[in-house]
């Protein structure tokens, strides 16, 4: 009698929700909560109210995967046109933090637009893509790239260089996954190349420094290169089973900054280790596995362009991340997935995996 | 062209397509993989110990300095620890502004920022400098709140000198103040520089300049944990500092300050000896100057009180100041005189009033009509002229100069402080040597029996310093047996315990015969007894024997006397020599009295408080009636 309701109610909640992908993306945030004590010095209210975001998040994922992937088609305009819209009311009207325009103050509470376009640019790719299935041709790419430039250059503008170039990727995604030519994508790639002395006089002065400070650290040691510096040397200082948590003398001593933000990997590569740097690359690997699997099995053109391009976002944040933290790319602006202090972006990423759990909950009911 | 596409060859084409990202996706990962192999095992031991190397950090423990007490265990200089505010220029974007906000917190006064533009201006940017010394706990803890609104501003434990006894004895202890150039490279030069991490402070003069090496101890050294900021977190382990010896003086600060208080406001010089030891009971310089100004780095306002006076506060005059010494110079002559072989004891001659050279220049005597028919105990009781006129024209001056020596005039007397002058014990060749430039001619440079004259009563080119007439009457006092003056009695190692005690071996000795000095410490007994020392020296319960001196003055060498006390600074300097009791001395002293006139009349009566004390252990009367008794005595004692 008295089991029968929360039966249910489990049920309920169970219901369209993928057991894999949420326990291997739950097992990234805990471990993000763990190291986030310890980059905080134990601030418990930090870590509560991350946990706090982590529920809200989880409550998105929950709706989103109950949602149909065909509402998701209907909203793939409206959305990107608010989004666009906001970015444009960042740009007159918006606060400014660190010296980059990226918030919307909306009385209680700021939002950064530029985050929900990470999932609104692949969503209207892929919902144009799927209109125009029957005959994608050329200029349908050509519209495509106007689609995904507009944001981007709002974005980039703003500053945020890091995540203009995310979206630009996630764009992109669709675009390969969609098929564009080989032929093309090479073209492309050389000409953006070829771009680069021409681009390069009209990049803000920082961006200058950033690309060159990636080049040479020791350019600028207690400026821009101190985070490089600081990161590789709490990274490498780790060793193989790192000096134990709570114990990174790099992050509790203050020489590594924005340790609970971006560079919360080398508080995580200081404490844990090779070791929980080859556990941590083992469950984002698991996660994308996980989103291939469904993107491979989703039965719609837009499922699948969706599905694959939210995976690859992923995999491109976790990269860029662990790759500008390790010393391997430049530094921009971008979290560690699922890991990072920040509720925008982990509202983003867990209604990304709910989108996923709801392309394959319908794999089969949603037939064209 | 349009072509209807198939189903099955896109989803096989997506799929290929999918799988390549996944392979990108792996390969990804394994690069990364690769790079943290890279950094976390290849290199595991250089980052560790980049890591190590940003955490520890190796910071001196400066040692507490030495404490400097009298003879009695009376504290003269000692350290203490307080708080300071400290600004670091290079730190900091807006000083000013800086400094302006600061003075919201914790009281900045108008001084403690001209200092501060002071110890600016001498010092490196990078280097830090105090803007507050001696913080309140209140103004502490306003600070501590407020301190991430100040990089570059601290607030520091600091080990700080205090001198409690502020004016007296400043000349003997000196001060300590903040290393400059000149002192780095005496530290490199010693090659002490590890020793002085972190010490700001070394000795400027006296004793704190002198036993520098003593009183400063060992630096320590404490391994730290340092985060970003530089800021000690916890420490790693500790080599303590040891702290710089103590120093024991010989000098009797209550002797000292009774001493002090004789002379009033008068300028002067007096240096007290024990003359079988050597050891400097006394050492007064008047006046003053408060050396707990020094310590922090001193306002330019007080400094330049202290460099233009007239008075000259900052000359140490027992040891820098050099005077002709009149007629205190008359026992010396005498036992120079027995020890040559050109006078006995009981040999007269006629003093008229005057002595005639043979070329009719005239010498006279102080007193009209001369003292009638004089020996030797009556030349120095009276300070006869005429029979030192005499003398010294059947003298040869460098037969005197040599026996002089002995006493220690025109020499170093190796005091244990810095800066001693030598003054001038005249011979020919020191003659042709003060003349010897361009613009002297031969005749310039030539020993005349003139110059013996003058000479032979204490003035002519006669130049000595305070400290070397008390150490000449202090050998008289031992009839010839010559200790070296010092300040220091004893070291006390402050880790061990152990004091070593000055050694206090005699220099050398003068070998005249006994009856010799004899008849000259009879001369002495006599001066107070019956001569110009008598009326000094009425009713003391002691015997003592004394010398008067009246020095025609000379400007101090160097020294550009203010027009407007042209008048009072052209006065006789007023001496005197003394020791008691007089058959077995206990102390020996030599007191003058810039401007002060006669010495029998300003310097002896001073001589006798000192003794006073320093032999029945009474002061006069209290310190502050002292003072205002010694004019009062002033006028009791013309005649």
């Amino acid at each position: 009698m008295m089991t029968n309701p929360i039966k249910r109610l489990a049920r309920l909640l169970a219901r369209r929700i993928d057991g894999f992908l949420l326990g291997t993306a739950l097992a990234i945030s805990g471990l993000g909560l763990l190291v986030l004590y310890s980059a905080t010095d134990a601030s418990t209210a930090r870590v509560s109210g991350q946990a706090l975001n982590l529920l809200f998040a989880l409550a998105v994922m929950w709706v989103a995967a109950n949602i149909p992937p065909q509402h998701y088609m209907r909203w793939a305009v409206p959305l990107f046109a608010v989004g666009v819209l906001l970015l444009l009311g960042v740009a007159f009207f918006g606060t400014v933090v660190n010296g980059s325009r990226r918030w919307l103050s909306l009385g209680v509470t700021r939002i950064q637009p530029s985050e929900m376009m990470k999932i609104a640019v692949p969503l209207l790719l892929a919902w144009y893509f799927n209109r125009q299935a029957a005959t994608i041709r050329l200029r349908d790419f050509a519209l495509a790239v106007v689609l995904i430039v507009v944001p981007v250059a709002l974005i980039a503008r703003q500053p945020d260089f890091g995540t203009a170039m995310l979206i630009a990727a996630s764009g992109f995604f669709v675009l390969y996954l969609a098929g564009l030519n080989w032929k093309i994508i090479v073209v492309v790639a050389l000409v953006l190349v070829a771009l680069v002395p021409v681009v390069w006089p009209h990049l803000r002065e920082y961006q200058h420094e950033r690309v060159l400070v990636f080049l040479d650290p020791l350019r600028d040691p207690l400026g821009r290169g101190y985070h490089i510096i600081q990161g590789t040397i709490a990274l490498g200082s780790g060793g193989v089973l790192g000096k134990g948590w709570m114990n990174g003398t790099q992050t509790h001593l203050d020489f590594l900054p924005e340790r609970h933000t971006d560079f919360i990997f080398a508080v995580y590569g200081e404490e844990f280790g090779l070791l929980g740097g080859i556990i941590l690359l083992a469950l984002y690997l698991m996660l994308i596995a996980r989103g291939f699997v469904i993107t491979a099995s989703a039965s719609t053109l837009f499922t699948r362009l969706l599905a694959g391009a939210i995976t690859l976002m992923f995999f491109t944040y976790a990269f860029v991340n662990m790759g500008m933290v390790s010393g391997i790319l430049p530094v921009v602006g971008v979290p560690l997935p699922l890991v990072s202090y920040g509720g925008t972006a982990l509202v983003t990423l867990f209604l990304g995996l709910g989108m996923l759990m709801s392309i394959h909950a319908n794999r089969k009911l949603v037939k064209t | 062209m349009s072509e209807l596409k198939n189903p099955e060859r896109e989803l096989y084409l997506f799929r290929r397509r999918l799988a390549l990202a996944g392979g990108v996706v792996v390969f990804a990962f394994l690069v990364l993989l690769g790079r943290f192999v890279f950094l976390q095992v290849v290199m595991q031991s250089h980052y560790a110990t980049l890591a190590e190397s940003n955490r520890i950090s190796l910071v001196p423990a400066v040692p507490n300095r030495g404490v400097i007490t009298d003879r009695n265990g009376i504290v003269l200089a000692q350290s203490y620890s307080a708080y300071t505010l400290e600004v670091t220029p290079s730190k900091v974007e807006n000083l000013e502004e800086t400094i302006e906000q600061l003075s919201a917190l914790v009281e900045i006064t108008p001084r403690d920022r001209k200092r501060f533009r002071k110890l600016l201006d001498e010092s490196k940017n990078f280097e830090s400098m105090p803007l507050r010394t001696r913080l309140t706990d209140e103004e502490v803890a306003r600070f501590a709140v407020n301190r991430y609104r100040f990089p570059g501003v601290e607030v520091k434990a600091r080990l700080f000198r205090q001198y409690p006894f502020g004016e007296v004895a400043s000349h003997v202890i000196g001060y300590i103040g903040r290393i400059n150039d000149d002192d780095l490279e005496r530290i490199d030069s010693r090659d002490e520089t590890a020793n002085y991490k972190g010490s700001d402070y070394i000795g400027k003069v006296g004793i704190e300049l002198s036993y520098e090496s003593e009183l400063h101890g060992t630096t320590g050294i404490e391994e730290v944990e340092v985060d970003a900021g530089g800021r000690a977190v916890r420490l790693v382990s500790r080599t303590p500092p040891i702290s710089g010896n103590n120093l024991q003086l010989a000098l009797d600060i209550e002797l000292q300050q009774v001493a002090e208080d004789a002379f009033g406001d008068k300028r002067g010089a007096l240096v007290a000896l024990d003359p079988s030891t050597g050891e400097v009971l006394a050492f007064v310089s008047k006046p003053g100057y408060d050396p707990n100004l020094f310590v922090e780095g001193i306002d330019p306002q007080n400094w330049d009180a202290l460099n233009n006076s007239p008075d000259k506060p900052l000359l140490n005059r027992p040891l820098r100041g050099t005077y002709p010494p009149g007629s205190t110079f008359k026992p010396f002559m005498a036992l120079a005189a027995l020890a040559l072989g050109k006078r006995t004891a009981q040999q007269t001659i006629n003093d008229p009033g005057f002595f005639a050279l043979a070329g009719g220049h005239r010498f006279n005597d102080d007193k009209k009509g001369g003292h009638g028919r004089v020996d030797m105990y009556k030349s120095i009781v009276v300070s006869c002229d005429t029979y030192y006129y005499q003398l010294a024209s059947e003298l040869d001056i460098d037969d005197l100069a040599g026996v002089l020596k002995q006493f220690g005039f025109g020499q170093k007397s190796g005091i244990d402080i810095e800066g001693e002058l030598t003054g001038v014990l005249p011979n020919r060749d020191w003659k042709r040597q003060r003349f010897a430039g361009k613009q002297f001619r031969e005749e310039h440079r030539k020993w005349y029996l003139g110059d013996n004259i003058s000479v032979g009563i204490g003035q002519g080119y006669n130049a000595y310093t305070p400290l070397q007439l008390a150490h000449a009457i202090a050998t008289v006092a031992t009839s010839g047996v010559s200790y070296k003056p010092h300040l220091v009695k004893s070291i006390q190692n402050t880790r061990t315990g152990n004091v070593t005690s000055i050694d206090t071996t005699p220099t050398h000795t003068i070998p005249l015969k006994p009856e010799h000095w004899e008849t000259v410490k009879n001369a002495l007994v006599g001066v107070n007894k019956e001569g110009t020392g008598a009326r000094a020296f009425a009713g003391a319960a002691y015997v003592s024997a004394g010398k008067t001196g009246t020095a025609q003055v000379f400007s101090l060498r160097g020294d550009k006397y203010d027009s407007r006390h042209v008048g009072e600074r052209f006065r006789d300097h007023a001496l005197f020599i003394a020791y008691a009791p007089a058959e077995q001395p206990k102390i020996a002293l030599a007191v003058l009295v810039e401007n002060g006139g006669f010495g029998a009349q300003a310097a002896a009566p001073i001589a006798r408080q000192v003794f006073d004390y320093f032999l029945t252990g009474k002061k006069a009367k209290t310190a502050t009636t002292a003072t205002t008794a010694a004019p009062a005595n002033d006028d009791d004692e013309s005649d």
